[in-house]
């Protein structure tokens, strides 16, 4: 009996792409040495501990009347070891486009970059913009193609096309989700508390940036692997605009001042 | 006959530790020159430094064999440009270029930890610092190696540059002139020598400025 050649359905397939140096990389994956060994998935795993990639971190994205907020944190860590504070989570696909880091650094910039370019060929070669529901099924295909080989991304799409405001997450095991309100990464609990307790869909912009301003504040506070600066972008008809930088140390103290006492006063007074 | 599993690995780690500084028109990159394995010493006269462009320059601690092989695979697709557009690759492209061909080796990893630096199109001082497989940041100083963990807290503390996701934004190049961060780079190098036994022997500094590029070398304990 003949058996049916599902050779093409399987995931690898799509990591050998045609050999052409020109287009490689573009219409197919990108190509990946893979290491000769017997037990791939052993040699990940240590690699994996080996490279450590960042983790640990708090991004949040919501719909409401005027468009979509994005907002997250800015700390990068090692295991214990902060690796860096100022890292760029949210990452801009093109002008009216935005997508959340969450999980290894590494795979977000490139896959994110690498989806920027697959909008812009969708562009030249149909004369319209990508939709959000588009750009992000292209990258959870990409990220379902390499299920099983240690990606790990935990990303929002957001972003404003001809059907109004869209918001998906995608994952490195191939979720795809479509909703109003996601949060992502170790410090998402404490920001689901705050961000779920004050939302409403007819919000103005600022009350908007304010709650998801706080809502990373929080999460820093509580979280470890949370910190550094809280960026807060507005995605409106006419494409993205960052609205906010605050360091969150700075942001504890305007949202929580110290109050003078008697005693804090009078060693001020004999200092000066 | 039951399946034999290698047990040897791919990679090794020998030491050593990288620091870059960025000024308003300079920029300042480092690194020791011990070369180790384990708790033996290879040599202690071998440069992590390479120059990839006239306005760019890498340093690279972990495993100096994977560090090799990305410094030639850079320095091909550097000629391949220049003879493609004619000129030189500004500092900002290359860090993308690594950035990319990291991530290339993204199931096999170059065990390298680079700092890259150089300046930018307007002249100003940049340094990128990545991880292992690619992932990059412009800062405006950066250290990477066995003794980075010595020495960020201490550049944290002299240099603290304002974040550049603030906004409004702020410059992240520290206002330190030319002769006091390699000043500091060598006050750096001489703390952490002291406290971390892969880092030691003697310090290679390169100076990038509008003029070219300056070597300086200093002595570090060799025990």
């Amino acid at each position: 009996m003949m058996k049916i050649d599902f050779s093409g359905l399987e995931p690898n397939s799509l990591l050998r792409g045609n050999p052409n140096e020109l287009l490689s990389g573009l219409s197919t994956a990108p190509e990946f040495q893979i290491p000769n060994t017997n037990d791939f998935d052993g040699f990940q795993k240590e690699s994996v501990q080996m490279v450590k990639p960042a983790k640990g971190t708090t991004t949040l994205a919501f719909i409401f009347k005027e468009g979509v907020i994005v907002a997250a944190d800015s700390r990068a860590s090692m295991g214990g070891y902060i690796s860096s504070q100022s890292v760029k989570k949210i990452i801009e696909i093109n002008p009216y486009m935005l997508g959340t880091m969450a999980g290894g650094a590494a795979d977000c910039q490139f896959w994110h970059r690498n989806l920027g370019i697959k909008c812009r060929l969708h562009e030249l070669a149909n004369k319209r913009r990508i939709s959000v529901t588009g750009a992000s099924k292209l990258l959870a295909n990409i990220l379902y193609s390499y299920r099983g080989m240690g990606l790990s991304v935990g990303t929002m799409i957001a972003g404003w096309d001809e059907k109004g405001p869209g918001l998906y997450y995608v994952d490195s095991e191939g979720g795809r989700l479509n909703g109003n309100r996601f949060s992502v990464g170790s410090g998402s609990p404490y920001a689901y508390g705050v961000l779920d307790s004050g939302y409403r869909f007819d919000m103005s912009v600022e009350e908007a940036a304010e709650l998801a301003r706080r809502a990373i504040y929080h999460a820093t506070f509580r979280d470890g692997a949370s910190g550094g600066v809280v960026s807060v972008y507005h995605v409106g008809p006419d494409g993205w605009k960052k609205l906010s930088g605050d360091d969150v140390g700075e942001l504890h103290y305007a949202y929580y001042p110290v109050e003078p006492t008697v005693e804090h006063e009078m060693a001020e007074a004999s200092s000066s | 006959m039951p399946i034999q599993q290698a047990n040897w690995s791919p990679y090794d780690n020998n030491g050593g530790t990288c620091v870059a500084i960025a000024g308003a028109d300079y920029c300042v990159i480092a690194a020791d020159t011990r070369m180790s394995t384990g708790y033996n010493i290879l040599t202690r006269d071998y440069s992590k430094i390479i120059q990839l462009a006239d306005k760019s320059v890498m340093a690279s601690s972990g495993f100096q064999a994977d560090v090799r092989a990305l410094q030639k695979v850079l320095e091909a697709r550097h000629l391949v440009y220049q003879h493609q557009h004619n000129k030189q690759m500004s500092c900002p492209a290359m860090a993308q270029l690594l950035s990319n061909t990291l991530y290339y080796k993204r199931f096999f990893p170059y065990y390298s930890f680079n700092v890259l630096g150089g300046l930018d199109s307007e002249g100003k001082g940049c340094v990128f610092t990545y991880d292992a497989v690619g992932s990059y940041e412009r800062v405006g100083y950066s250290s990477q190696g066995s003794g980075s963990t010595l020495i960020m807290p201490f550049l944290d503390n002299q240099l603290k540059s304002p974040s550049p996701l603030l906004l409004p934004a702020k410059d992240a190049v520290t206002p330190l002139s030319e002769s006091e961060a390699a000043d500091l780079v060598k006050t750096c190098f001489a703390s952490a020598t002291e406290r971390d036994i892969y880092t030691g022997d003697k310090l290679e500094i390169l100076v990038l400025n509008a003029e070219g590029i300056r070597r300086e070398y200093m002595e570090l304990r060799k025990d």
